[in-house]
């Protein structure tokens, strides 16, 4: 094996990628400050349209951190800092107002968080709040069909939605997401608070979700990443280590240290 | 069994007397108030006592409508007056503020509860008492609601903050506004809580009669309107009580259970509210 020092192999998308998909979101040279601590090295990322782009890496690599940046998210935190530029279809995300970004960038976070309110309600939330003029039940329906919980819902729509499982919480997170159609859907370990079965239907979500939205997905489970997602980041503190299309990534990572985290030698 | 096991046993059981004996104190004690009350009022509760306005001294009968219309017109401004205060500060104080804002708001209201009932008397006395140059059921009022305000602010703060961050980041990330994240979400999730906290208020305001004394003052006869004196149900056992006429004293005690029959209810419902539901997802 040839040795070398390895620059970051993440930089801006290779020519195969940027000719296979067109960027719904660019990072460059972004990075991030919790008060005087740097987390974040110099990102250089795509985000391909209607992909899954999977970030992985191990505790404390980032990856959480970079995610919420892609919405702005970080900044409910307070003492926290961005350099560097992420855009949204070649717009600067913070020249944009917050709440209109965040329609078009959606999170879904890792313990489901619905609403005290009803399951209609929790779904038809971002709807109501933006002011949409549609009828209110299709648009509920549609998205929680998205989400594949529109059987097991459709008489209950009404009820509390914390008297719903888990995995079923968290599809309904994901509906109530999927409601003010965003472009992008941001999903933060969307699975590690679930029961192996709820995180398979998910799984099989993600991949019909493509056709609608992109998505981007924190995961500190590797196999995930290599079931789910088309191209796969991989960050070690703070720095973006490779980033390549993911079945590249997992049977002939170009860096190092790539390998020795998706064989398991540390992690 | 070692004499050293003994002891500690002894010790043990002791104190598990001990401290359940306070505990059957403290539950005595009301059950014991609420007795000598009901027993000395009871029987002077009458039809007559909700519906007769106070007689002339020494005629006996009549009864205490006017003070217990006035209590409730007194409560109700109050509660219009402090209860929005209250609320909007607590939710400055759980949502907007941080570091020494927060602590000076905080401790101002902890002091601002402190404050001696009979010096918000005066106070209220001098700023709504004097300008208008008479009593009335405004400054009553006005003097109950700056009671009322420190307790309804931490409350709404506290059950604010006791909603999960979790519900915030969700309702940011679908692009709601803090303030549309506030109404639409975090405060009905706390809204039993709050409500609670309304009605304790309001319970605590109910029975004070020092703030009452030079404000509301009193009425023998009905109060129209705001900017008259009015009777009050806390005001209306002083006098009574202190005078030297058996009917009177009669009367007394029967408003004493009235008002704190009113309170235990008060209570009782706030509690229920509370314990009803407590907004908890299941994982």
């Amino acid at each position: 094996m040839p040795v070398h020092i390895a620059p970051p192999s993440g930089s801006l998308p290779s020519r195969e990628m940027s000719s296979a998909a067109s960027m719904r979101m660019t990072v460059s040279h972004l990075n991030f400050f919790y008060g005087a601590k740097q987390t974040l090295f110099d990102i250089n990322l795509g985000i391909a349209s209607n992909k899954v782009t999977a970030l992985i890496g191990p505790s404390g690599c980032g990856k959480s951190t970079l995610l919420r940046t892609f919405n702005r998210m970080y900044e409910t935190v307070r003492h926290t800092r961005l350099e560097g530029d992420i855009l949204l279809e070649g717009q600067d995300i913070h020249l944009q107002d917050v709440t209109q970004l965040r329609r078009r960038v959606g999170m879904v976070f890792q313990r489901p968080n619905p609403f005290p309110k009803s399951i209609f309600d929790n779904v038809a939330y971002g709807l109501r709040i933006n002011g949409t003029k549609l009828p209110l039940a299709d648009a509920v329906e549609k998205s929680l069909r998205h989400a594949a919980l529109w059987d097991e819902v459709k008489d209950h729509l009404h009820k509390s939605a914390y008297e719903l499982s888990g995995g079923q919480q968290q599809r309904l997170c994901i509906a109530r997401g999927l409601a003010v159609e965003p472009e992008v859907l941001l999903l933060d370990e969307p699975c590690s608070a679930l029961d192996p079965i709820s995180t398979a239907k998910i799984e099989e979500l993600l991949v019909q979700l493509k056709d609608f939205c992109t998505i981007v997905i924190v995961t500190h489970n590797m196999q995930q990443a290599a079931r789910v997602s088309d191209y796969t980041a991989f960050l070690l503190t703070g720095q973006l280590i490779e980033f390549s299309p993911t079945p590249h990534l997992f049977t002939t990572p170009t860096d190092p240290r790539t390998e020795a985290y998706i064989t398991g030698r540390f992690g | 069994m070692t004499a050293r096991l003994r002891y500690r046993k002894f010790v043990s059981g002791f104190m598990l007397g001990m401290t359940g004996l306070a505990a059957f104190i403290t539950v005595a004690v009301l059950f014991f108030i609420l007795g000598y009350l009901v027993y000395h009022g009871g029987t002077s509760i009458n039809w007559a006592f909700f519906t007769k306005l106070p007689t002339p001294v020494g005629e006996s009968g009549g009864g205490m409508a006017n003070a217990i219309v006035g209590s409730a017109k007194l409560l109700f401004l109050a509660s219009l007056i402090g209860v929005p205060i209250g609320f909007l500060g607590g939710v400055y104080l759980a949502e907007f503020s941080g570091g020494a804002m927060a602590f000076i708001v905080r401790y101002a209201a902890d002091l601002l509860n402190g404050v001696p009932s009979i010096v918000i008397g005066i106070f209220a006395y001098s700023l709504v008492v004097l300008p208008f140059k008479h009593y009335s059921t405004l400054a009553g009022s006005f003097a109950l609601a700056l009671m009322m305000i420190p307790i309804t602010l931490r409350s709404t703060e506290q059950f604010l903050q006791a909603v999960p961050g979790e519900l915030r980041e969700g309702a940011m990330a679908l692009g709601a506004s803090k303030w549309k994240t506030i109404a639409s979400v975090i405060v009905p999730a706390a809204y039993r809580g709050i409500i609670t906290a309304i009605l304790l208020a309001l319970a605590r305001v109910a029975g004070e009669t020092a703030p009452l004394l030079f404000t509301a003052f009193g009425n023998r006869f009905w109060s129209p309107g705001w900017e008259q004196p009015t009777a009050s149900l806390p005001v209306m056992i002083y006098t009574y009580a202190i005078s030297p006429y058996d009917d009177w004293h009669r009367q007394a005690w029967a408003a004493g259970l009235v008002l704190l029959g009113l309170i235990l209810v008060v209570n009782i419902v706030a509690r229920a509210i509370l314990a009803r539901g407590v907004s908890i997802p299941r994982t």
